[in-house]
């Protein structure tokens, strides 16, 4: 459960609503492969992730990253059950995508850099914590089914 | 190790760039980590947007500048800080990295334009650097 007072969840639910979700989702999924580039080694199967170019232009990428943040606003919809939410998505990347949970936790900080690079001055310092604190939800939850 | 050529490159534009303004997004960086972060706040005694944050902007600001100018040798430039910020102000170093992110958040903000994937590496990668020159080496 993430702890967000009323104010806060609308002002994540207010800027949820501008986001370009397919655009937001691949730009983060993009930037978290370029700037922490081990996080590549989940993608093999993705073609050209040689280069930041290559990575930010990759169709799979985009696709993916599209994927992912259609994922996350379903987590917005539901921040009381997070855990509830991401139970399935928890089992499938521990048992089958072996993920590390700490690359839910980059995601979320590249997420949030790419919500102040789209929103500006509109990602004031308090949307800012709202987020983290979503964001570190999300995380948590899908750390949780892991064994 | 050294940061790379390319990505030394790509940090020194951007503070040319930034100017005389470093401490503007560093102070911006500080409250970040304050409203976002509120364990951070347990290292000082302040209200946000206080003198005492805009100080303390002012100096994060100008140990980034010099650790631009001396990035071979980061642990000798910023051993004094290094010192006072283990030894004196015992902070726990987690809370280095979580300033460091702030900073990318707020020069997101402000430069979006400029803050492609490539120079976003960069500057992580800079700020790793200065937080492992930051952090004890022994104790």
């Amino acid at each position: 459960m993430v702890n967000l007072s009323g104010d806060e969840k609308n002002a994540v639910h207010g800027l949820w609503s501008k986001v370009k979700v397919d655009e937001v989702g691949g730009e983060a999924l993009g930037r978290l492969l370029v700037v922490y580039p081990w996080t590549r080694r989940f993608f093999e199967s993705f073609g050209d992730l040689s280069t930041a170019d290559a990575v930010m232009n990759n169709p799979k990428v985009k696709a993916h990253g599209s994927k992912v943040l259609n994922s996350f606003g379903d987590g917005l919809s539901h921040l009381d059950n997070l855990k509830g939410t991401y139970a399935k998505l928890s089992e499938l990347h521990c048992d089958k995508l072996h993920v590390d949970p700490e690359n839910f936790r980059l995601l979320g900080n590249v997420l949030v850099v790419v919500l102040a690079r789209h929103f500006g001055k509109e990602f004031t310092p308090d949307l800012q914590a709202a987020y983290q604190k979503v964001v570190a939800g999300v995380a948590n939850a899908l750390a949780h089914r892991y064994h | 190790m050294v940061l790379a050529a390319e990505d030394q490159a790509a940090v020194r534009a951007l503070w040319r760039k930034l100017g005389s303004n470093v401490h503007v997004y560093t102070t911006e960086a500080l409250e970040r980590t304050f409203l976002a972060f509120p364990s951070t706040k347990t290292y000082f005694h302040l209200s946000p947007r206080s003198a005492q944050v805009r100080a303390h902007g002012e100096k994060v600001a100008f140990a980034l500048t010099v650790a631009l100018d001396h990035l071979d040798d980061l642990p000798r430039a910023l051993s004094a800080l290094r010192v006072l910020h283990s030894h004196k102000l015992r902070l726990d170093p987690v809370n280095f990295k979580l300033l460091g992110d702030s900073l990318l958040v707020t020069l997101a903000q402000h430069y979006p334009g400029d803050f492609s994937s490539a120079l976003q590496a960069s500057l992580d990668k800079f700020l790793r650097h200065v937080i492992s020159a930051l952090a004890p080496s022994c104790r």
